[in-house]
């Protein structure tokens, strides 16, 4: 049994035992956790990852005349100014007005590299705070505080991500290729800190940490905290902050966000301690989350543990899919060595937390006024057979007032539509003959418990102005319109 | 050796590959095309015995040869070795050493230019040609 004044002590002499959590392993496995807990004083942890929950409050210093902020921008990225008069929090993923691939991630790391950015203001113009509007030039020297607070960082572990869909997707997990063409996953694993302490024994409120070069400290637990997919939230002083362990990134198709580089030193107490830090890849498990389906509950393909995804290849359907890690491993067991060898100098001592992390949280879906579904605007689907004659689909069409007609088979599976386009068309060029020969065979649809928003996007995406409501054997069940959506907006 | 190919109005329209082949004797494998009505890329592998001769007969049909010698290129600045890039490679031209830093293997890359798109901090750009 140590405690973590009597592992200062030994900082503070000299003599301290600090390992990074890759070596604590290997140590545990040789001596076992009696033995390893006696030698090793602190194990380092690390992750570094993009992490959108990221940003910076700033305090400008006052204008003359003074200007009470209504909005302000650095380099026209706008920051939160609802606070006091020259205060404002700026986030990582709020994108440039200007430049599509420059966003408030940016700016962090401009004026980290001591880079100047432009600030530009407008104000209320009032008795205390006349001034209406200000541009200017500043440095991360120039102004009194920034402070970075991150609300939602060093997640314990994040569902892996791939793509069932036909379509390549760009998402906040990267580019997912299309037909499960690949797996994307977050996360640092047997490393990151969290998962070396899931009973929350040593990190918690107050406890001192590596904050993109900076010492830093958590705050509480993050948002969407909820383990075993724990988070912190964390603060720093960002002008002590150093560039190397941050990197501004923008994820194609999606918005910017921030790397963040987070360094986690575990006191060992005794052998539990020494215990939760021996954990392996192959007992971490996560969800492969279908993106392919653009709802909040994302279709598990399946369980799988970080072992099989940082080994670079996951099973999926009987075939070898490969897998991109979006957080740096090889930025991760840096910080972890830097981390050691501050402790080792006697540059950085360990704190206690003042207040345990909650073991239990729960994450809630947002409440909704009400999510319309498809199957409450759909209307009955007037179907014709392959066989059916071009003339007659075009009597059909105009007797009943419609643009679509799908076309099933004796099963009532959809296997084509024929639009009045295509009638017209086959008009034009004299085609003659059943609807087989005109018929689209590769019909977009949707499913009645689709919100409508998803129909709207389909329709909007592939130039459509219906799509056939079908059930998971095909069978059509209706059809819904843009006609039968805009009236909707229209109430 | 990789070359890109490039075919104007003209040369898109007539079957100067087989021709190629026909008259080299190289074995030609296609790595990326994209044909259209007017102009056309391709980008094929060629054994190096045999470019000089290949390279003369399409400059002959008159198509626009570039030898590709460079991989994509890696800013080692901007690059923080996420390995998002990885996945997306056709050709896992896209590794991790034994250090867990991302590298290229440059011989495998077809300038696809898949990895430049998925890298999030921008740190791929295919080479100018």
């Amino acid at each position: 049994m140590k405690t973590v004044q009597e592992i200062n002590r030994k900082i503070l002499d000299g003599n301290v035992c600090v390992v990074t959590v890759k070596k604590m392993k290997e140590i545990v496995e040789e001596l076992g956790t009696e033995k390893a807990a006696r030698e090793v004083d602190v194990v380092t942890t690390a992750t570094f990852g993009a992490m959108c929950s990221s940003g910076v409050f700033f305090n400008f210093g006052h204008a003359d005349p003074p200007i009470k902020f209504r909005k302000v921008w650095l380099n026209d990225v706008e920051a939160y100014a609802g606070i006091a008069a020259v205060d404002a929090y700026l986030g990582a993923t709020k994108l440039s007005e200007s430049n599509e691939k420059y966003g408030g991630a940016h700016v962090i790391e401009d004026l980290v590299r001591g880079k100047e950015v432009e600030l530009r203001a407008i104000g209320y113009g009032t008795d205390c705070y006349p001034r209406k509007e200000i541009k200017t030039e500043i440095s991360l020297e120039d102004v009194n505080q920034a402070i970075m607070v991150n609300p939602r960082n060093a997640y314990q572990r994040y569902n892996a991500a791939t793509n069932s869909s036909d379509r390549l997707l760009k998402t906040y997990m990267g580019t997912l290729l299309p037909n499960f063409g690949n797996v994307t996953f977050a996360g640092t694993g047997e490393i990151s800190p969290l998962n070396n302490d899931p009973e929350f024994r040593t990190i918690g409120i107050g406890t001192r940490i590596f904050l993109c070069g900076a010492k830093g400290y958590i705050v509480g637990e993050g948002t969407q905290h909820s383990p075993p997919y724990a988070t912190l939230m964390v603060k720093g002083n960002l002008k002590e902050m150093k560039a190397e362990y941050m990197r501004a990134a923008f994820f194609s198709g999606y918005a910017p966000t921030l790397f963040v580089g987070i360094g986690v030193p575990i006191p060992v107490l005794d052998e539990d301690v020494a215990k939760a830090t021996s954990i392996r890849n192959s007992q971490i498990e996560t969800k492969i989350l279908d993106f392919g389906v653009a709802r909040r509950n994302r279709p598990v393909v399946r369980w799988v543990t970080y072992e099989e995804l940082v080994s670079g290849k996951v099973e999926i359907n009987g075939q070898e899919v490969r897998t991109s890690s979006l957080s740096s491993f090889y930025m991760a067991e840096k910080i972890m060595n830097d981390l050691k060898k501050l402790i080792e100098k006697g540059e950085f001592l360990l704190s206690e937390p003042i207040e345990k992390l909650p073991k239990v949280q729960e994450v809630k879906p947002m409440r909704q006024r009400e999510v319309v579904v498809v199957k409450k605007v759909m209307n009955p689907a007037i179907t014709i057979r392959s066989d059916t004659k071009i003339e007659e689909a075009a009597k059909i069409i105009i007797e009943k007032n419609i643009n679509h007609l799908p076309v099933v088979d004796d099963d009532q599976k959809l296997v084509g539509i024929v639009t009045s386009w295509d009638i017209a068309r086959a008009v034009a060029l004299e085609l003659e003959g059943s609807v087989n020969k005109i018929m689209t065979k590769n019909v977009i649809t949707v499913y009645p418990e689709d919100p409508i928003e998803i129909a709207a996007s389909k329709m909007e995406r592939y130039k459509i102005s219906a799509l056939p409501v079908i059930d998971t054997k095909k069978r059509v069940l209706g059809i819904v319109t843009s006609e039968d959506l805009s009236r909707l907006i229209a109430r | 050796m990789k070359l890109l190919l490039s075919f104007d109005s003209t040369t898109v329209k007539k079957p100067i590959i087989s021709k190629v082949t026909l008259e080299s004797g190289a074995l030609i494998n296609i790595l990326r095309a994209s044909v259209g009505a007017r102009k056309g890329e391709i980008i094929i592998e060629v054994p190096e015995e045999k470019v000089e001769i290949v390279e003369k007969i399409l400059k002959s049909e008159g198509v626009f040869v570039s030898e590709l010698k460079k991989a994509v290129e890696k800013n080692e600045e901007r690059c923080v070795h996420c390995g998002a890039c990885i996945s997306v490679c056709p050709t896992e031209a896209i590794k991790r050493d034994a250090e867990n830093k991302v590298v290229v293997e440059e011989k495998l890359c077809i300038h696809c230019g898949a990895c430049v798109t998925s890298c999030p901090t921008q740190a791929l750009n295919l080479p100018s040609i």
